[in-house]
Formats: structure tokens, sequence, C-alpha cells
């Protein structure tokens, strides 16, 4: 992460002049047999807490909420990968057995994924369609996610003379949140959709983000960042409440959350880099 | 209604309770640990220890040390087995640590940018933070520094518990040592009368859960990553391949024995930060032994075998009376020999006759 982080607070929105929300549904994956839904997303702009751990004077600071903008249009899979998508992967060379021992749906998201595994998924399916797929970062997910997005867990407190009330408070947001473990995959679609059209976010299964984990040391001054280390062997990944996991874990109930009930299980969702014609349209319009 | 023996019994009970119950230290400010004197150690690799007085010769002082995470692979057996250990300080155990009581333990603890994991540490001698673990978890490129005040005598297991699966995994990657916190007037034996060692060593005993392949050989990996998914698998059948004494089969036995000499008081200082273990030494035994560690409870005497819960670390005092090689194992034998869980000791001196002598030489059997 940059150092440039906080600067963004000024200049977002300003060109936020196209209404968020507004999407338009595409089939891709041309080269593909079976092609995958793709929805795109309207340049737009968001207010969401930054991921990864923020310190000041070395002690834990809330995450602090920044408005970030979206410059370009996003497509973005309107359903997770699944267990039918990962396979053709699997069956040809591409990917490794996804760690899953549960008979799962073959149209339900592909769960028992790590990281590794997610963005060897990504390559394969670049090279098979033409087109450049990658993960999300954080925010575009949040973005994309849009009120299914829940992040942080508030209501946390951090006494600078009692480390131990942001221990007890985040334990009993969580435990107030009362997040019923909910195992098993089902059929995609199965979450609904949200008001971008897309489908199934932060159902039973969370979705890698590109996003590394940091630890951001912010100025004492409060006028920016002191200090950051980023660990990119750990990921952020958003759901039901965001977690963190190292890179090569592929079983979300064996936990990662920095706070309460891990994820129920470890999934994704790809983005479509190109030039293709979304893009060109929107730039014909002037847009982007 | 309490009879006078109860009474009696209860006010002993009592003040046996406040004399074993940490100060309260409410009063003592940040000026006041600031003021303290400073000692800075340097730590040696098990099973030596760093040199220390056993009985302290000023008050309490904030001792300073310092550990560097590596995660390396190491060599575990003869025949190659490589484990992706992650180790505090280079060792398997980490270094033992000796302070005294009240003493400040200062660790700064250093994740150096070319590991790959995120750690922390947990002193089971500390109180709060989850042994320290909340406030000390550092990615690669950070490091940290934890002080906590060593209110308790005893040895204590220290281990690595960032989060979740991370905690056991960490563990039996060789992430776990001791310290030790004595009396500030050292150690005494059930009779509360001084006793000291000459020789101090440190055995850590690791369990360690190897991946085999198809054919039934072990498994190597790239990284401690790429080998998670299937050590998980093996670590859950809670059978490990390997428990070894300071991170490999035979780190304490042939060049690398522990030596003695007749005469010479021995502390061994054991501990086991997963599983129980149960120490053994043929031909000897232990003098006085704090089985569960620590030294506010009077030593046991003349033990045979003794018991490390898991999660603990013990020690037991032995004057050695005869000379020869001793065989210091985990008494379950299977584990000693079969998955290598002995050291030994060289032990050199004058025979003692009376204690024990060969009466008559093996001869074929006497007949009528
Ligand atoms: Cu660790």
């Amino acid at each position: 992460m940059s150092l440039s982080i906080l600067k963004l607070v000024s200049v977002a929105m300003a060109a936020a002049v196209v209404p968020v929300g507004v999407s338009i549904q595409a089939v891709g994956g041309h080269r593909q047999s079976r092609p995958v839904a793709v929805t795109t997303l309207l340049p737009g702009s968001i207010t969401y807490p930054m991921p990864g751990e923020f310190l000041k004077d070395g002690r834990p600071q809330g995450n602090p909420r920044l408005e970030r903008q979206l410059d370009k249009p996003l497509e973005i899979m309107t359903f997770q990968v699944s267990v039918g998508d990962y396979a053709a992967c699997v069956a040809s060379g591409g990917c490794q057995p996804p760690q899953e021992t549960r008979a799962i749906p073959n149209d339900a998201p592909v769960t028992g994924v790590s990281y590794l595994d997610a963005n060897a998924y990504a390559r394969w399916y670049s090279e098979a369609t033409g087109d450049h797929w990658r993960l999300p970062s954080d925010e575009e997910w949040a973005f994309a996610a849009a009120e299914r997005f829940a992040g942080e867990f508030e209501g946390v407190e951090n006494d600078a003379n009692n480390p131990a009330r942001r221990w007890l408070t985040s334990y009993k947001a969580e435990v107030e949140l009362n997040i019923k473990p909910d195992p098993l995959p089902r059929s995609r679609g199965s979450f609904g959709v949200n008001s971008r059209g897309l489908s199934d976010f932060s159902g039973n299964v969370w979705e890698w983000t590109s996003t590394c984990y940091v630890r951001t040391t912010l100025a004492a001054d409060g006028t920016g960042i002191a200090s950051s280390v980023d660990n990119c062997g750990v990921h952020v990944l958003e759901g039901r409440h965001r977690a963190y996991m190292s890179n090569f874990v592929s079983d979300g109930k064996s936990g990662g959350c920095a706070v309460g009930r891990p994820p129920d299980n470890l999934g994704f969702r790809l983005i479509r880099d190109h030039a293709g014609w979304a893009n060109r349209i929107f730039s014909w319009l002037g847009i982007v | 209604m309490f009879t006078r023996r109860e009474a009696l019994f209860g006010a002993a009970i009592g003040a046996a309770a406040v004399a074993a119950m940490p100060a309260f230290s409410a009063t003592v400010t940040q000026a006041d640990i600031k003021a303290l004197p400073r000692e800075k150690i340097k730590l040696v690799s098990p099973p030596f220890v760093h040199p220390h007085d056993q009985v302290a010769k000023t008050g309490p002082k904030i001792v300073e040390f310092t550990m560097t995470i590596e995660e390396k692979p190491v060599v575990i057996d003869a025949d190659g087995t490589k484990l992706n250990a992650m180790t505090y300080n280079g060792s398997i155990p980490g270094p033992l640590m000796v302070v005294h009581q009240d003493d400040y333990v200062e660790l700064t603890l250093i994740n150096p940018e070319t590991n790959s994991l995120a750690h922390n540490i947990d002193f089971h001698a500390a109180t709060g933070a989850l042994g320290g673990g909340g406030l000390t978890l550092i990615n690669p490129g950070e490091q940290v520094t934890l002080r906590f005040k060593a209110t308790r005598t005893g040895t204590f297991v220290y281990h690595c518990a960032p989060g979740g699966p991370m905690i056991p995994w960490h563990v039996v990657s060789g992430m776990n040592g001791a310290i030790m916190v004595l009396p500030r007037d050292g150690l005494r034996n059930d009779q509360g009368k001084p006793v000291k060692y000459d020789r101090i060593f440190y055995i850590g005993e690791s369990d360690f859960y190897i991946p085999r392949d198809e054919k039934g050989n072990f498994k190597s990996y790239e990284s401690a990553g790429d080998g998670y998914d299937d050590i998980v698998k093996v670590m859950r059948g809670l059978i490990p391949t390997h428990v070894v004494f300071n991170g490999k089969v035979g780190s304490l036995t042939g060049d690398n024995a522990m030596k003695a000499k007749v005469g010479e008081t021995v502390l061994i200082v054991h501990s086991q930060a997963n599983r129980d273990t149960r120490p053994h030494l043929i031909g000897g035994h232990g003098d006085y032994v704090w089985e569960q560690g620590k030294f506010a409870n009077p030593p046991a005497k003349d033990l045979e075998t003794w018991f490390i819960r898991g999660g603990s670390a013990g020690s037991a005092l032995y004057t050695f009376l005869q000379p020869g090689i001793y065989a210091y194992v985990n008494h379950n034998l299977i584990e000693a020999v079969e998955l290598g869980a002995t050291a030994h000791f060289m032990v050199e001196g004058t025979w003692n006759d009376d204690l024990m002598t060969q009466v008559e030489a093996p001869k074929p059997i006497a007949v009528n």
C-alpha cells in the first residue's frame, strides 16, 4: 500500500458523474464453451473502512473510513466461480484439486480453495479465454458488493490505557452478531442478487481479494501515514465480515478472522481487465 | 461450625496462598520500572543455557532479550527427512531464558522480511494478553518489544500462537521454548534447604507430523505453506511421525551427548509445548523433581520417571553417582527408540562398587 491512500479523500467524488448501481449484464469468456456471466459496473465511489490494521502511538485504531473512487467500469463475474468451472481447470492441469471432501452441487461455488488456487485459476482462465482475469481488490469487491459489504466489526473500543477493552468489545460485538455457522455451499443464486445485479455476495462463501494484509502506523498528528508494512503472505477475504488468511489456507472453518467466527467457506470470483467492448462504449461516451 | 484443626489448617493455607500470590503491583509506576537497572542477555542454543546467577546478587532488574524468528528447512532424522521449521532464534526448541522472580522480562522479537509468516509469542510465565500473544503478533519485516513481570517461579513454556489453526501448526513446526524464573534466593529442596546445580541442560521435546507419499516415504515441500494442508491432516491423526529432543533424532547423542562428572549436580529442564511426555534417566534418578515445574511447590524426591504435561516445562536435579553412558529418554520406549526421543549423558569418574557390581560374569548356566 502506498503512502498516498489517505490523500485520496480529497480527490474522491471528483468524477462521480455516473449514477452508481447502473449495470449492464453481459456474457464473456468467448473462447470458452461455457460462457461465464459477467456484470459491468459503471464507475462510482464508495466510502468504506480500509482493510488491515492501524496503529497510532503504538495503539490499535479503528480502521479509517475512506471515500474511494473507481474511475473505470468494472467487469466482474455475476456469480462466484463454480465447482464445475474450477473442475475444468483441474482437468486441464491448471489448478490443484480443491481441499473439499463434501458432496457439493456442480453449480455451487467452488470452496476449499486458497488464494494461490484462486490465482492459478485466474491465470488458467485468462489463458483459456484470451482475456485478462484477476481477483478483485478489496475496494473493488466492496464496491461490487454494495449493501452486502460488511467490512470490519463496529463498536470496538480502543482504550490507550487498557488494551483489553479492545479484545472484550470486539468479542462482544462478534457474539452479538450471532452468526450461525452455515457450512454447506449451495447452488449459485441461492443467496440472492444485490442492488448491482450481482449474486451471492456475503452468503456462506467468503471471497479472496488481491489485497494484502497491511499494518499501517498513522502519524501522531493525524496527517498521514508514518509507516506501513505489507504482509502479502496474508490476503483479505470479504463476506459476512472481513477476514485475513494466509495465502495457502483453503479451509475457512479452520479460522483466520482477527475476531470471531471463521468464514464458513473460501471461494472467489474474478474481474476482467481488458479494453473490451464495454470500455470502448464508455470511452466513446466520454465516461472514462 | 469448624473445628480448631480446620481453622488452623485454613489459616495455614491462607498464609501460604498470600505468600505464593504475586505482589499486587498497581502502585508500581512506569517511572519506577524505568529506574530499574538493566541487563542484556545473549541467548545460547539448547541444550546449553546462558550464564546466570542461581541466587540473585541484586534487587529486581529489567532483563533484556532479543530473539529473531527464523523460518528455514531443517533435517530431523538420519534419513534426511525435512521439516519446514519455524524457530525462535534458529533453534528447536528456542533458547532457555533465565531470570529471577520479580525481574522484568523485556523481549524484542524480530520477524525478518525474509520470513513468510506472521508470528508472536505466548509466555506461560506472563499474565494477560494471551501470555503476550495479543501484543506481539508481527509480520515479516516487523519487530515488537514486550515487557512482563516474572511474578511466579518455575520453568514455563513459551510458544508461538498466531491464531486459529496457525497455533498448533507453528508449535509443531518448532516454535516453542522455555523460560526459567528462579526464586531470588535460588532453588530449595523438599526440606527448604538450598540446592545448587553445577551444570544445567535444556531439553525441548518436539512431536513432528511429516506427511508421507503413496509409497510411505516422507514428503518434502518447497515452503512451509506448501505443506500446510497435508501436515494438518497428519496432525489431526494425533500420531507423530517423530518425537525428538532438540529438533532432530540424535541431536543429543554421540558428539552432542551431554557431559558431566561423577559428583556433579545437573539440572535438566525439559519442556513439551504440545504433548505429554515422561522423562526417565536410565540408570539414574531424579533426586529432586519439579514435575509441574513450579518452584513454589516442594520437589518430589527420588523419582524414577516423571511426567511433563503437554504445554509445560519441568525440571529434575540429579547428582551423578556412577560413571558411564546414561540414556535420558521419554519412557514411552516406542517414542524413545523408534521415533527419536533419546538423549545421552557421558559421565566420567570412578566406579562405585558399593552401589553396583557384577558379582559373577556371564557363564554357562550352572548344572545342579
Ligand atoms: Cu509462529
